[in-house]
């Protein structure tokens, strides 16, 4: 049970209005219902996602249903070992009619990018993409391009031990506000795929249930939601303990602290309240921290589930 | 061998050594009045030297060089007092020897060690005075060596501003207050001056002789005597406020003394009188030091304190000399008969030296011509009132016969001189006769209801033995100055002697230098009777009403105290901790324990919404009341609406919940 609303979030509840897109994602993505309302957390929370799993699984139907349900430009890019950071970015052509260079931008130019299976590309076409994502800008030959807002990059990683892949470093990990495993549906879910419509016509025939600009509106409310002193004691509560555990090798970084805070106050507002509570950060915070922590030396290579697991279990205060 | 980085081995800065000659010096100066010069003057040269040595690189002297001045020191000590002990040659070494450390404290071990000898010596100023003002001082100056304690152990040497240590060295002072009451009170006091010195309170004050211009020097003194606090509010009158001291027997002619070997009377068997009616007055004298046994009672004192006993004179004296403020209480009977006279008394109340004869030629003269004992005293005394006698303070002197000078050519005396006149007189006549010295009148203090006796109050007076009557008290000054007795010294002094603003006498400001004199003689009082006279019999009385009535007890009560304060000040850092700890959230945890006790325990890491709805779960009978306290405090706690008043809503629904 969802904690009902003590006191609304400033400036009109929105809960109604993205429960009714993650109950509509939920009719095309089945049974990812926790999966789904973190990716719009994610995305409420200005932040890019990133889903690591097996292909097949529903990522890339995940990426296009969010962007249809928020009414925002999709495009997809499918990540080799031979892109360049211009088939991303885009490229400066000489115009003869205009005599002049013009710029024909990338697929990165869209409000929601599907990056799919980014660790197959080679780090200089990862890096194109992360500096984006970072700076919400694409500079080539001295020209800079802002891109569309909002700008949500959804990448898609196959599990790293496969062959023929480079895994993202862990600095460019921490650009990703969640890392969400999507895992197998369950029978009831997988049945209902099976027997039920293609998953492509229903996705078509669903309709924006929310406007671009309404989406920004909301996104410019997170940081709104109340989050108290006693909410900032639990949360530092457990950035202590993640920095005091021998299992990993750092413990998790202001910025983590700070993406954490955001995620719980975005999933606050979810659910139509104006002040986090620890329930929230506890909702995110696997997502969130999951793909900051790296095991130790002499670690095995779970110290990092089972970190995530005892911060979890952090007394709240 | 120390560490070269050791704390103990860091050579000093100049700032610590500033601060080590600053509190020195403040240590030092209250001793400088009873300092032989020398002593301060080399302490000032090895101060200057060893700053020197701070801020222009001066060499220290070595170690012979600092035997060598030790060993004089040493000398010099012994020359000048003829000991290194006792209470001044101690203080004298003890300064000097300060003053010789300077010299060689080049590191933190050594500037400890400075200034802990500052503590010892700061204390060792009670020795001297005790008065208010030197406590003040002595306060002030614990507090700067302190904070110069506290600069040396500053862990970086960071260079905190000095206001800052005075600061937190005042806080240091205060927070040691409780205790230093606690142990004030209760700490073994021992009977005895400190240590058992021979103080040299003593100073001024009666004597046990008389002679002429002995008290006349003393009526020159503001010292205070004693206090007295009246069991009744009202002070008796002036005529009854005669002061007994020792009682004076033999005289040469010049001189009174108690007896003509004898200094101190002789414990009485009894009582010695038998009081007339049942009127008894009560008091309490707070007696200044004087350095003698007796201690200061109206006519005629009916109890005696302990400690003390009455001589066959019936006057008080202690056990021991009076070296210390003492405090007793006494009931004296201004009415009353004294025993029969025996054969040996009154030989020695007849005694009279061949000098005189004229004196004594007056008195048998006298004898002849009155009927009876009555009518000789009388004789005198209008004798006195009516030829020109005056009462002064600066009686001419007495070559040769003193009483004959002072009856028949000078006529101008002090109260020394009527009695020890009228005294002779009577002998001369054949009435056995005494002189009593001691004090007559006082200043009553409004602001404190008490009696200042002053020095200058100092009084002789005669007695006489009548028949059937006993010792009958008579003042012949009173004869020659009524005033002197019914109004105080004051209203026969010249005015000249009656303190700075005679100019202003009578005006606005002579009233408020009055005021102020009286409200400081008080303060001075109550300091006398609260702290400096609090010695063993006072701390046994307090105990005693306190219930501690052996030192086991009290022991055990001196450690309960320390206990208590450690105790009270374990609650006072705890309930700053718990007080950090929001009060929404203490609520809500006892409204967790409740729900404990039926068996619903809140895992640590749970949220209180899932908590709250896992309760409603488990008694969806009381939904509601979970709800609203549940609701409540992630209001106060997690939302924007923490109020006092929500906060009150929270601790009674939590009060009122049952599980």
């Amino acid at each position: 049970m969802r904690p009902h609303a003590a006191a609304p979030a400033p400036g009109g509840d929105s809960s109604p209005l993205l429960n009714k897109v993650i109950a509509g994602i939920g009719r095309i993505v089945l049974g990812k219902d926790e999966v789904i309302r973190l990716a719009v957390t994610c995305l409420v929370a200005r932040g890019h996602l990133l889903i690591e799993d097996l292909p097949g699984v529903g990522k890339t139907t995940l990426a296009h249903v969010l962007a249809r349900a928020f009414g925002l430009r999709f495009q997809r890019i499918q990540f080799t070992s031979d892109m360049l950071p211009a088939d991303i970015l885009g490229v400066s052509v000489y115009d003869h009619d205009g005599g002049a260079f013009k710029f024909h931008p990338g697929p990165v130019f869209s409000q929601v990018v599907l990056a799919d299976e980014v660790n197959r590309a080679t780090p200089k076409a990862q890096s194109a993409l992360l500096e984006a994502m970072e700076e919400n800008q694409v500079t080539i030959e001295g020209e800079t391009h802002a891109l569309p807002q909002p700008f949500f990059v959804i990448a898609t990683q196959n599990p790293a031990h496969q062959i023929g892949t480079f895994p993202l470093p862990e600095s460019q990990l921490d650009r990703f506000l969640m890392r969400l495993r999507m895992g197998y549906p369950d029978r009831a879910a997988e049945r209902e795929l099976l027997l039920g419509a293609d998953r492509r016509e229903l996705l078509q025939r669903l309709p924006a249930t929310v406007a671009a600009e309404e989406l920004a509106s909301i996104q410019s409310r997170v940081t709104t939601v109340h989050a108290s002193a006693a909410l900032v004691d639990y949360l530092q509560a457990i950035l202590t303990h993640s920095r005091e555990s021998p299992l990993c090798q750092y413990g998790l970084s202001p910025r983590a602290g700070l993406a954490l805070l955001r995620c719980a106050q975005a999933s606050a507002l979810l659910d139509g309240r104006g002040h986090a509570l620890p329930e929230d950060v506890q909702a995110v915070l696997p997502s969130v921290v999951g793909h900051r922590l790296q095991p130790a030396e002499g670690q095995s290579a779970h110290a990092a589930a089972e970190l995530v697991a005892q911060l979890a279990a952090v007394p709240i205060p | 061998m120390k560490h070269p980085l050791s704390p103990d081995a860091l050579p000093l800065d100049r700032r610590a050594v500033d601060l080590l000659m600053l509190s020195t010096g403040l240590t030092l100066l209250p001793h400088l009045p009873h300092l032989p010069l020398f002593i301060p003057l080399f302490c000032a040269v090895f101060a200057l030297w060893r700053w020197m040595a701070a801020h222009y690189a001066w060499a220290l002297p070595g170690t012979p060089a600092r035997t060598a001045l030790t060993l004089t020191a040493l000398g010099g000590i012994a020359l000048v007092f003829g000991t290194v002990f006792g209470r001044d040659a101690g203080t004298g070494l003890l300064t000097l020897m300060l003053g010789l450390k300077l010299l060689e404290t080049r590191n933190y071990r050594d500037a400890v060690v400075v200034l802990f000898l500052d503590y010892f010596l700061g204390i060792a100023v009670v020795l001297y005075s005790q008065s208010i003002p030197t406590l003040v001082y002595l306060v002030l100056v614990l507090v700067v060596i302190t904070a110069a304690l506290i600069e040396l152990n500053q862990p970086a040497r960071g260079h905190a501003p000095l206001r800052a240590m005075l600061r937190r060295a005042g806080v240091l002072m205060l927070q040691a207050v409780p205790l230093a009451l606690l142990l004030f009170v209760l700490f073994p006091r021992i009977p005895g001056p400190l240590w058992g010195l021979p103080q040299g309170g003593g100073t001024g004050g009666l004597d046990d002789s008389m002679s002429p211009g002995s008290i006349t020097h003393l009526s020159r003194s503001d010292a205070v005597a004693f206090r007295v606090d009246f069991d009744g509010a009202v002070p008796p009158p002036a005529h009854l406020l005669y002061w007994r001291g020792p009682v004076l027997w033999h005289t040469d002619g010049r001189n009174w003394t108690a007896d003509r070997d004898r200094t101190v009377s002789p414990p009485a068997a009894g009582p010695g009188f038998t009081p007339l009616d049942a009127a008894t007055l009560e008091y309490t004298v707070t007696l200044e030091p004087h350095g003698r046994n007796w201690l200061y009672a109206l006519d005629l004192p009916l109890s005696v304190p302990p400690g003390a006993h009455r001589t066959r004179d019936l006057f008080l004296a202690a056990d021991k000399p009076v070296r210390q403020l003492t405090r007793y209480t006494v009931a004296s009977s201004p009415h009353y008969r004294t025993a029969a006279l025996g054969a040996a008394e009154r030989a020695r109340a007849l005694q009279l030296p061949a000098a005189n004869p004229a004196a004594r030629a007056l008195g048998a003269q006298w004898r002849a011509q009155a009927a009876d004992d009555a009518a000789v005293v009388e004789r005198a005394l209008d004798y006195f009132r009516e030829e020109p006698f005056h009462y002064t303070l600066e009686p001419p002197p007495l070559p040769g016969d003193a009483v004959d000078e002072f009856l028949f050519r000078t006529r101008r005396g002090f109260c020394e001189h009527y009695s020890a006149a009228f005294t002779l007189l009577m002998r001369a006549a054949g009435i056995p006769a005494r002189v009593v010295t001691g004090y007559q009148g006082g200043e009553l203090n409004p602001l404190g209801d008490y009696l200042i006796v002053r020095q200058r109050d100092a009084h002789a007076w005669s007695e006489v033995w009548l028949e059937g009557r006993g010792w009958v008290r008579v003042d012949p000054t009173s004869a020659v100055a009524p005033q002197r007795i019914e109004q105080g010294i004051d209203s026969v002094l010249p005015t000249a002697q009656r303190g700075l603003l005679r100019d202003f006498e009578g005006g606005a400001l002579d009233a408020l230098w009055q005021h102020s004199r009286l409200a400081w003689d008080t303060l001075n009082a109550r300091w006398n009777q609260w702290v400096l006279a609090y010695g063993p019999e006072n701390q046994a009385a307090v105990l005693a009403r306190l219930g501690l009535r052996s030192w086991a007890t009290t022991a055990l009560a001196v450690l309960a105290g320390i206990a208590l304060l450690l105790a009270a000040l374990g609650v006072v850092l705890l309930s700053r901790r718990w007080n950090r700890i929001d009060p929404a959230l203490r609520h809500y945890q006892r409204f967790c324990a409740k729900l404990a006790r039926r068996g619903l325990v809140r895992a640590p890491a749970e949220g209180p919404a899932a908590f709250g709805a896992r309760a409603q779960g488990q008694w969806p009978e009381r939904r509601a009341a979970i709800a609203s306290i549940n609701e409540l405090y992630i209001a106060i706690r997690y939302g924007s609406h923490y109020s006092a008043d929500r906060i009150k809503q929270l601790r009674r629904a939590v009060a009122a919940f049952r599980p």
